[in-house]
């Protein structure tokens, strides 16, 4: 285990920055947000980012191929380069665990190179959580907030920065720091975890599970008939679909720059009334169906196809975050009575 | 950087021909005039013109058909229309082979096969049809008994009609019924609906059947075949969703734990039966 | 106020007066609360409620009920009579299909408010007095009412109804909020710093179309931005400025409609003011044409849907300062 005093926190964001790009939590125009590091940026005081970390990996918009058109003929244009190297600064346990579900989509094959590609370079360094919120379960899914996954992984006391490495990233991460850093005993982390413990205990989703859903119900999950009261006040928007660290659809589009065709990809909602659309007609009619569809997915499907694993970390965002307060929780606890 | 399917590559259509009011057949080859890439029947591919948008197709021609690949397209929405207003010549871009395809050399080996359409449901089934042809050619025994129920609005909506003619109605290997949804002056074969049509002539049930056409074709045709005593394990279909990847990333044509362009296109109707009825 | 309301909507019911009632329905949580239609009285029992939560305007959901068959029973805020009486005038709600019961509100808060305050681990809360004690399982924290107030009840433009088939409790008044004090602000900026405000706020926008769809004033049938057919829908930037578009066409386009009720900004995940834009456009509005007020009353002409002679020609003839 290794140490830094918290005061020179500054001096450690520099040291990483001055190596290759770092990205951690802060508060930007007065909402919790990733950003590349520039001198003198403060860590947020907040639990988590409104907008997940998955942006790093798979951002909102990305081009994925150019054309130049000239009469009869089409020039095709790779735009992708070599990324970065890069680290994220502070990734909270539940994100850190969202990288792995964006893995099992964009890394089956046929790999998704731009995803890949920023895989590739990418460096996690996670955080320990101290205060968990009430929307707070990622301990549904087998995730410990007070000991995350991720290259190297941070705990922050009342006045130190503990770090250890998980991967060979990780290591080379602070092999690059470490004269900023001094050698030290787990006490003061093990204590945390404890403590940490103890309040994930007592947070009021503490029993919260979703062991009954499986690829075995899923007719009797699909056949509910909760669903139709349960969206009964959807709006439709894509909220709960844009902060959700694993929500993973994407829809591709191209636009004319005047100067050629770019064709570019960016986050989708299966909430959206257009997004099963066609020439041919709609296979999901009303908000109903395709509300059903996004928690079909995290809790049936998904596990389904993925030996079991859930297409939800328990990071809350959706719980705080829809204008009417529907979210993952509610809807399992509603149809987990029909199962 | 390892390659990227969601790239394109470059195709040229060489022949486009008009095969109904609003069906064309469009033959693409590679800019160094070969096909483009090796497809099973039944798998589709992404065609796209830059700036008017890319969308998925199933390839019509046969896998045995080594110079180029053939797409017979309808008319319904952007990326068609500039399709059909393009000149012999154009330069497209085309990505795949996508999706499962039919088991053609597992599951319908040595077996009677009763191919049923409607449309432009025939594009995806016609890959079929010939690839059975050609190898049951070279091998009397590759297939059974080919049969076809091919029916549409009217004479002239009848996709390949100069091909069932001249090939199809003149191979021995084959057997086929063509039917159009009212009288026609001209016609004088059968004139009726398809369900009605299978159900009159009354197939063998040891038939693999194959079926594509519109979804309330599809449905009666179905309900009558299971009449016949047919079961769903012997019958196949192609299904199509919206789709923007087609490799089973952009969560589009999900219909349960599967997707169309990846898992599918190319259903069982048992397969279908435990899946979500969203479709 | 619950106790009341729910008798009443259970008598309502009861007599066939109504055929259901659209109210809040209560969460996991003490703050969760979620739009909810009841159908009966033990459904009604079970989940309804009306606490310092309920911030939801209904009015917009009365579009879809009045498209059904039957009677709904509405409870409507005062600042909710306001979205009523504009969705009437153009024409969204069946009037005849609605039950107004106008209940008072002394000003909502939320759970992203106290969160906002620093609290977390939000077990329960307490009304005592003046202060809100938020229970959490970090222990009790007290707030002061005033202090946990969402912004838009800070700046409370009105505690009367104008609409109602029946009231709970007393009407209010109209009152003068100072809600445009924060726009009055950003007009004295230089435009350098009025574009650096907006650019920081509205480069946050995820376009999850939260604003849009909750807001009783975006009511199209097909957005402009969901027409593939219109040239500009889009569901994501294609370059930095394009967030910006959607919100300033958005406030356009509800200009001289907007009744700032303020759910755009209750519901951006991303705190973006969004609010102050269409607060500009009614300030206006009151300047250039006098003070109108969207949904005070019913079937009235807006200035910007209205014609007269005495109508000001904004860039020829008005000059802000009378030159």
């Amino acid at each position: 285990m290794l140490k830094i005093s918290l005061d020179k926190l500054d001096a450690l964001f520099a040291a990483i920055a001055e190596k290759e790009a770092l990205y951690i939590p802060t508060d930007k125009a007065g909402q919790p947000q990733f950003a590349r590091y520039e001198e003198g940026m403060k860590m947020t005081n907040a639990l988590n980012t409104v907008k997940s970390a998955k942006d790093f990996f798979f951002p909102q918009t990305e081009t994925l191929v150019k054309f130049k058109m000239s009469g009869k003929s089409i020039e095709i244009i790779d735009p992708r380069t070599e990324h970065e190297d890069f680290v994220v600064f502070g990734v909270r346990a539940c994100d850190v665990r969202s990288f792995s579900i964006l893995d099992k989509v964009f890394l089956v094959n046929p790999v998704d190179s731009y995803y890949e590609n920023r895989r590739k370079h990418g460096t996690i360094v996670s955080m320990a959580c101290t205060r968990p919120a009430e929307t707070c379960f990622c301990h549904s899914f087998g995730i410990d907030a007070a000991d995350p996954e991720g290259d190297a992984v941070c705990w922050k006391t009342e006045d130190a920065l503990y770090i250890t490495a998980k991967t060979e990233k990780g290591d080379a991460l602070i092999e690059k720091i470490r004269p900023l850093l001094e050698e030290c005993g787990d006490e003061a982390v093990e204590a945390q975890k404890e403590a940490t413990k103890k309040i994930l205990d007592k947070l009021p989703l503490h029993n919260f599970t979703t062991e009954k859903y499986n690829g075995e119900v899923l007719l009797k999950a699909f056949n509910s008939d909760k669903w139709a009261s349960l969206s009964e006040a959807c709006l439709g928007c894509g909220t709960c679909t844009f902060v959700c660290p694993t929500c993973q659809c994407y829809d591709i589009r191209e636009f004319d720059t005047g100067h050629g065709v770019q064709r570019f990809r960016c986050w989708d909602s299966c909430m959206y009334s257009d997004f099963t659309m066609m020439a041919a007609g709609q296979p999901r009619l009303t908000q109903k169906e395709r509300f059903r569809q996004r928690f079909m997915h995290k809790l049936v499907y998904f596990p389904a196809n993925n030996g079991g694993e859930y297409g939800c970390v328990g990071c809350g965002r959706c719980l705080s975050k829809c204008p009417i307060s529907m979210n993952i929780v509610k809807v399992a606890k509603a149809v987990e009575g029909d199962l | 950087m390892n390659p990227e399917t969601l790239i394109p590559k470059l195709g040229v259509v060489t022949k486009i021909t008009k095969e109904t009011p609003d069906v064309k057949t469009f033959q693409v080859v590679g800019p160094d005039g070969k096909k483009p890439f090796i497809h099973i029947p039944g798998q589709c591919a992404m065609l796209s013109i830059p700036g008017v948008g890319e969308a998925l197709f199933s390839i019509t021609s046969s896998p045995t058909n080594n110079d180029y690949l053939e797409f017979s397209i309808k008319k319904c929405g952007c990326v068609t229309e500039w399709l059909h207003s393009m000149e012999e010549g154009q330069q497209i871009t085309i990505r795949g082979p996508y999706g499962n395809g039919f088991p053609v050399d597992t599951d319908f080996k040595g077996k009677d096969l009763l191919v049923i359409a409607g449309g432009i449901g025939l594009a995806p089934v016609r890959s079929v049809i010939n690839y059975c042809r050609d190898k049951k050619r070279e091998n009397p025994d590759a297939y059974g008994t080919i049969e076809i129920v091919y029916g549409s609005r009217s004479k002239d909506d009848l996709v390949k009609y100069q091909e069932i003619i001249d090939e199809w109605e003149q191979d021995p290997n084959v057997k086929v019924h063509l039917t159009i949804d009212r009288e026609q002056e001209g016609w004088t074969g059968h004139v009726g609906f398809v369900p009605n049509y299978v159900k009159e002539l009354n197939p063998d049930l040891s038939k693999t059947v194959i079926m594509c056409g519109p979804p309330v074709m599809i449905k009666f045709t179905l309900a009558g075949l299971k009449e016949l005593g047919f079961k769903e394990t012997q019958v196949y279909t192609t299904m199509e969703l919206r789709m923007k990847c087609a490799i089973g990333k952009c969560g589009r044509c999900n219909i349960g734990n599967k997707y169309v362009c990846k898992d599918g296109p190319v259903f069982r109707f048992d397969q279908l039966d435990e899946l979500p009825n969203e479709y | 106020m619950q106790g009341m309301m729910l008798n009443r909507a259970k008598e309502l019911l009861g007599n066939g007066t109504v055929n259901r009632v659209l109210g809040w329905q209560a969460g996991e949580f003490v703050y969760d609360i979620t739009p909810a239609i009841f159908e009966s009285a033990e459904e009604l029992d079970a989940n309804f409620v009306y606490n310092a939560f309920c911030g939801n305007n209904l009015s917009k959901y009365l579009i879809k009920e009045t498209l059904k068959d039957g009677k709904v029973l509405v409870f409507l805020k005062p600042c909710d009579t306001y979205s009523f009486n504009q969705l009437l005038t153009e024409h969204r709600i069946d009037r005849e299909k609605v039950y107004v019961i106008g209940i008072p509100c002394d000003g909502k808060t939320s759970g992203e408010v106290l969160k906002s305050k620093g609290m977390t681990g939000i077990t329960g809360i307490r009304e005592e007095g003046e202060e809100f004690v938020v229970e959490t399982i970090y222990g009790d924290e007290k707030i002061a009412k005033a202090d946990a107030l969402e912004e838009r009840c800070l700046t409370c433009k009105s505690k009367k109804h104008v609409a109602y088939d029946e009231l709970i409790g007393e009407d209010g008044e109209v009152l003068d909020s100072h809600r445009f004090d924060m726009v009055a602000q950003l007009e004295a900026m230089t435009p350098d710093e009025r574009f650096a405000f907006w650019r920081s706020q509205l480069s946050k926008c995820i376009r999850c179309n939260a604003c849009r769809n909750v807001c009783p004033a975006c009511s199209c049938e097909k957005c402009v931005f969901d027409n593939p057919n219109s040239g500009i829908s889009q569901k994501a930037a294609a370059d930095s400025f394009e967030e910006n578009m959607f919100h300033i066409i958005r406030a356009f386009h509800v200009a001289g409609r907007c009744t700032d009720c303020g759910e755009c900004s209750r519901v951006c995940p991303q705190n973006i003011p969004l609010h102050l834009l269409n607060r500009k456009f009614i300030k206006d509005i009151n300047e250039l044409y006098g003070d109108y007020q969207a949904g005070a009353e019913v079937g009235t002409r807006a200035p910007l849907t209205n014609f007269t002679k005495g109508d000001v020609e904004p860039s020829i003839v008005y000059h802000r300062e009378g030159k």
